[in-house]
């Protein structure tokens, strides 16, 4: 992939929605992660919005890369009307003036939100943690911490962790046993990274890295690791299937998937619609029941069933010694880890 | 045979015995070749194509295996001799001068392999060049030489080795007429004063007739007549090689009587002639009398003549020193004459009556063979 | 004749003659235009989708817009500071200016972005920075900015902005090649745990020139085999060898993983043949990028191997032996420098190619086997990173265009040589 690669998607997308314009008008074009997380997203949002208004949605997922989404603000031809992103991206892509600024009086009262859910460009739809998953079949006793995962001779096997910086970093300064409310300030620091990296050293050999969420339910289910960072709305998911999965909750990272609008989205009316439909406690509700994520919604999480409550991110039980991902802290520091990151793990 | 190279030492330097080759196991494309060549001989063969000629040469090269029979060089039977140890120079039909290397190095690679010492290799690469005019162009590459250059070279590089023999697969073929007739007479000095003995192929028989000590004629996997340039012009073996040497006026007819060296033949017109006696004409046999077109003589220089016969001229064509002449005999059989045209221009016209003579000695009488 | 050319130029002649050149001069015009106007679509087309992008391509490596579009007076001031003490109040105050009137639009966060990338932090000290902005009359730009972030009055921050505070930099390339300019404004080597992009390149050129070799140790026999049937086989045989490209490239990769990965096909045969009794190690690693590419790439080979063969007559073999030369050494002095072209086009297309790809180590391999390419995608689509995109693109344009040089230097000049007239 070059530059050139992404003026090419902007040929295309300026022709999709030259034709978009003329065919179909007002479908609302949904961009998701994609997997069970956008299954559960069609049965409680896409479906029910489609049946209350009559507006058509065209459902479509990416990976989070924001080169397309840059591509098309810049060319002023949007083909997406609402985009789901991660903290970084969102505050990144908002500064940079890629995403409209909401305005919440179209979508809800601001009260009735997690306060950290809302931010200027972006609305949490939900909650979700990266978390220790384990094949309990393959594993002799139960891990009890990130120390764990780091021991090699208590619990033998290979490891999955995300291809990436983020969470990474984290989760070996917990495994080397900084505080949560002191990795941030310790990952600050020149030190503290290279603390970090030492102490992935001592498992490299053993990872087996992925990228798609998709990925460590399979990795764990076929053997190829015994324990793997992994999105524990994933983990559930096998679990529902049968597969004999397992989640060790301490000091998981949680963070907020949001909703933005690309700036020139061509249905903003309905985009704003779709959002506040989708930000309805009752809405969430059946979200949760369908992927154990946290609503954003705070009266949303009072209509949620307990046994389903328990495997949120957001019960308390799970919250306890839980790290809030610091998207200041990636915003800033994203591009120089990262470097550093793949720069450690060619080596 | 009347065959008149017998200067030859104590033994051929290459022998055919009982020579066969097949490609397909059911049709033998050369059959029970027998064939001696002599040291310092020029030999030629010659026929049309799939005649088996290059097959042959071929299997002397050491590029074909014989099916059957067996082939000598210097005595010892070479059968089983791979090609590279059979010190046998080749030149080929579009002479094969390897692409990547300049002429020298093209001369210097079979002395090479031969482990020749710098000075003896260099004294043999300029000794070859100057022999074949090349000198200068030792260090071009063979794309940029022209076609006749090029021919030097290859010959030159058969030669270089001192080989046992060369063979020429129709090395001509590639050139125009004039250049190729200035290479002929080149090679066969080039032959004569080296003492070399050749084998050449090819289909073109003015090229046979020029240079060669000896001509094969192949047909059908078969020699059907060897001998001397004269030899196979002037007594043909049969009717295939009088047909495929020259021009030739074939008419048939059947033996009546036979004398010591000649026979009387009355031909399907029922006209009677005298002619020379052919191999294997026996009386009351059908025979095929040849007569050359150069042979037959017209109207006051027919008088003479032993066999003369009436007819009408059908089509005469100018060709500058002599004339064309279709002459219609009785029976509807034609016969091309050859006049000079000093004696006979203007002197009758197309559908002119007209007499025709020939010589006993010029009419051959020939054994009509199967395969002609 | 001499006489005849002597009165030519006689005045009589000339309008005639003129008249005559014109009318030559015309119709070959004619005759230009009508050529022109037929290769007129094709040379729009390459200017197009080939001059065009690889002229962007090559200045965006270089670009660097962010700073003085965000900030164009502050930058002609800082041009003038000799960056030795901290600018004066002058610089300070454009500066504040500026910030308020880009405050809260995307050229500042550009800016923030651009300077983020060079110093982390950078862009959390811009945003609480423009917060300060606009200043209340009367205020002193330089206490104010001091007073929003202490780094304000340290040269050191100063110096950053004035190094980015000109239209082009180096910085991408530099980088590229695991190099930065330091505070000082010297061109120094990356700390080694940054550093990568050296190794990256080494890799992609190692992978490459292995894939290349393995490529032609096997397509050469299979070219010359093919070359040395009928034609009828022939034809046969290299649609056998084309058979991999009816099928997509991710269709190929991905029957390749389900081939080798541990409980796959591969691994169960050499365990059921006893060959091993654990599963071997065959894909995520090296072997099946090898593997994958190779076998991807083995047409591009055996293609214009098989062509330059084709055109081979085996009378220089014949004749070689006929010159006293054994078979093996006939085939190493005559045949195989004449398939030399063959070897060099497949070889710089299965190179060129290999330094391309992409798709098949980043499935097939581990974070050991990324080429080049993969950190292409990565800044591209990652970090939105195009500059460094670019440079990195750049630099393997430019390695493939020295290996091209390279290429007719050694193969090419001698060949042509051979080939003249």
């Amino acid at each position: 992939m070059n530059p050139f690669f992404a003026k090419k998607s902007l040929l295309m997308v300026a022709l999709t929605t030259l034709f978009a314009a003329t065919s179909a008008q007002a479908d609302v074009t949904i961009i998701s992660f994609g997997g069970t997380n956008q299954k559960a997203q069609a049965k409680a949002f896409y479906e029910p919005f489609t049946k209350a208004s009559g507006v058509k949605i065209v459902a479509s997922e990416y990976n989070g890369e924001q080169a397309k989404i840059k591509a098309m603000v810049e060319a002023k031809n949007v083909s997406w009307d609402v985009v789901e992103l991660e903290s970084p991206e969102l505050a990144r892509g908002c500064e940079e003036g890629l995403y409209e600024k909401l305005d919440m009086s179209k979508i809800g009262p601001k009260a009735d939100f997690i306060p950290s859910a809302l931010s200027e460009c972006g609305i949490g739809i939900f909650v979700w943690s990266t978390v220790l998953a384990y094949n309990a079949d393959a594993l002799k006793g139960t891990p009890t911490s990130w120390a764990d995962f780091w021991d090699l001779k208590k619990f033998p096997g290979k490891r999955g962790m995300r291809k990436g910086a983020k969470f990474t970093l984290e989760f070996a300064l917990l495994a080397d046993g900084v505080k949560p409310e002191d990795v941030y300030k310790t990952l600050g620091t020149k030190a503290g990274v290279t603390r970090a990296f030492k102490k992935l050293d001592e498992i490299k050999p053993y990872i087996q890295w992925w990228e798609a969420g998709a990925q460590p339910p399979q990795l764990l289910a076929a053997g190829d690791v015994v324990m793997s960072t992994a999105y524990n709305g994933r983990i559930a998911s096998a679990q529902k299937e049968g597969k004999k999965l397992k989640i060790m909750w301490a000091n998981n990272i949680y963070d907020f998937d949001s909703w933005g609008i690309p700036v020139g989205a061509p249905n903003k009316a309905d985009a704003y619609k779709f959002i506040a439909f989708a930000s309805k406690p009752e809405n969430q509700k059946v979200f949760s029941g369908e992927i154990p994520y946290g609503p954003t919604n705070v009266k949303g999480t009072a209509m949620i069933d307990k046994a389903v409550a328990a495997d949120l991110p957001t019960a308390p039980q799970n919250m306890k010694g839980a790290l809030a991902s610091n998207t200041q802290f990636w915003v800033e520091h994203s591009e120089d880890l990262e470097q550093r990151f793949n720069a450690w793990a060619a080596k | 045979m009347s065959d008149d190279q017998n200067k030859n030492h104590a033994e051929p330097h290459v022998t055919f015995r009982k020579v066969q080759k097949s490609y397909d196991g059911k049709n033998l494309i050369v059959k029970n070749l027998d064939l001696d060549i002599q040291r310092g001989e020029f030999l030629t063969l010659l026929g049309p194509s799939g005649s088996g000629k290059t097959t042959s040469l071929m299997m002397l090269a050491g590029f074909e295996i014989p099916t059957g029979g067996e082939i000598r060089l210097n005595n010892k039977i070479i059968n089983q001799v791979p090609p590279h140890r059979r010190n046998i120079g080749m030149v080929f039909q579009n002479y094969a001068l390897f692409p990547h290397m300049t002429v020298r190095e093209n001369l210097r690679f079979p002395l090479t392999i031969r482990k020749l010492g710098a000075t003896e290799m260099d004294r043999k690469v300029t000794k070859v060049l100057d022999m074949v005019q090349l000198d200068e162009f030792g260090d071009r590459y063979p794309q940029q030489l022209s076609g006749g250059q090029q021919q030097r070279v290859a010959l030159a590089r058969a030669l270089v080795f001192d080989p046992e023999l060369i063979l020429m697969d129709e090395p001509l073929g590639a050139l125009d007429k004039q250049l190729r007739e200035h290479m002929q007479m080149e090679i066969k000095h080039i032959q004569q004063k080296l003492g070399l003995t050749v084998v050449f192929v090819t289909h073109d028989q003015s090229e046979a007739l020029t240079m060669s000590d000896r001509i094969a004629i192949f047909n059908d996997g078969v020699i059907q007549q060897i001998g001397s340039s004269t030899a196979i012009y002037e007594r043909p073996a049969n009717p295939f090689v009088a047909s495929f040497i020259g021009e030739n006026n074939a008419l048939s007819g059947l033996v009546e009587t036979v004398a010591e060296s000649t026979c009387r033949v009355r031909l399907d017109s029922g006209v009677y002639v005298h002619a020379t006696l052919g191999d294997g004409v026996v009386q009351g046999a059908r025979t095929i009398v040849s007569v050359r077109p150069e042979s037959v003589q017209l109207n006051v220089q027919s008088l003479g003549c032993a066999n003369r016969m009436g007819g009408y001229v059908k089509e005469i064509t100018y060709l500058g020193d002599h004339l064309r002449v279709r002459v219609e005999l009785a029976g509807r059989k034609e016969i091309m004459v050859k006049a000079p045209a000093a004696e006979h221009k203007h002197r009758f016209d197309t559908g002119d009556a007209i007499h025709v003579g020939v010589n006993p000695e010029h009419l051959l009488a020939l054994a009509p063979t199967a395969s002609a | 004749m001499t006489q005849y050319s002597a009165t030519m130029p006689a005045p009589l002649d000339t309008a005639p003659e003129a008249s005559l050149q014109s009318r030559l001069r015309r119709a070959e015009r004619m005759n230009k235009l009508k050529y022109g106007a037929l290769i007129l679509p094709l040379a729009i087309f390459l200017m197009l989708t080939f001059v065009w992008p690889i002229a962007a391509l090559l200045k965006r490596s270089v670009d660097n817009p962010e700073i003085i579009t965000a900030f164009p007076q502050t930058s002609a001031l800082l041009r003038g500071w000799n960056g030795q003490a901290l600018p004066d109040d002058g610089v300070f105050a454009a500066f504040a200016g500026e910030m308020a009137q880009i405050k809260g639009t995307p050229v500042l966060a550009a800016a923030a972005k651009r300077l983020n990338m060079e110093v982390p932090g950078f862009r959390s000290l811009m945003m609480r920075t423009v917060r300060a902005t606009p200043l209340e009359a009367g205020a002193s730009a330089r206490e104010v900015l001091i007073d929003a972030d202490p780094r304000w009055g340290e040269t050191a921050t100063w110096q950053l902005l004035a190094r980015n505070a000109s239209p082009y930099t180096m910085r991408y390339l530099l980088a590229s090649l695991d190099h930065k300019v330091n505070e000082q404004g010297k061109v120094v080597a990356t700390s080694p745990e940054e550093a990568i992009f050296v190794d990256v390149l080494l890799r992609t050129f190692g992978m490459s020139f292995v894939v290349t070799v393995v490529c032609l140790l096997l397509g050469f026999p299979l070219a010359y085999f093919i070359a040395t049937r009928p034609v009828k086989t022939a034809n046969v045989l290299l649609m056998a060898v084309l058979l991999p490209f009816w099928t997509s490239i991710l269709v190929r990769v991905a029957a390749w993983i389900v081939l080798l990965q541990s409980q796959g096909l591969v691994n169960q045969a050499l365990m059921h043949l006893g060959i091993t009794d654990h599963p071997l190690q065959l894909v995520f690693n090296s072997t099946g990028v090898y593997i994958a590419m190779v076998h991807i790439l083995l047409p591009f080979m055996i293609l214009p191997l098989y062509s330059v063969m084709k055109g081979i007559s085996p009378v220089y073999m014949r004749a070689a032996l006929s010159l006293g030369c054994p078979p093996f050494r006939s085939f190493w002095k005559i045949y195989f420098p004449q398939t030399l072209p063959g070897i060099g086009a497949g070889g710089l297309l299965v190179f060129i190619l290999c330094m391309g790809y992409y798709i098949t180590p980043s499935l097939l391999g581990s974070p050991n086997e990324q080429m080049a390419s993969y950190f292409v995608a990565f800044y591209t689509n990652q970090t939105i990173n195009w500059g460094m995109a670019a440079a990195l693109s750049a630099i393997l344009f430019v390695a493939t265009l020295l290996l091209y040089a390279i290429y007719t230097r050694l193969v090419g000049s001698q060949n042509m040589a051979a080939r003249a007239r």
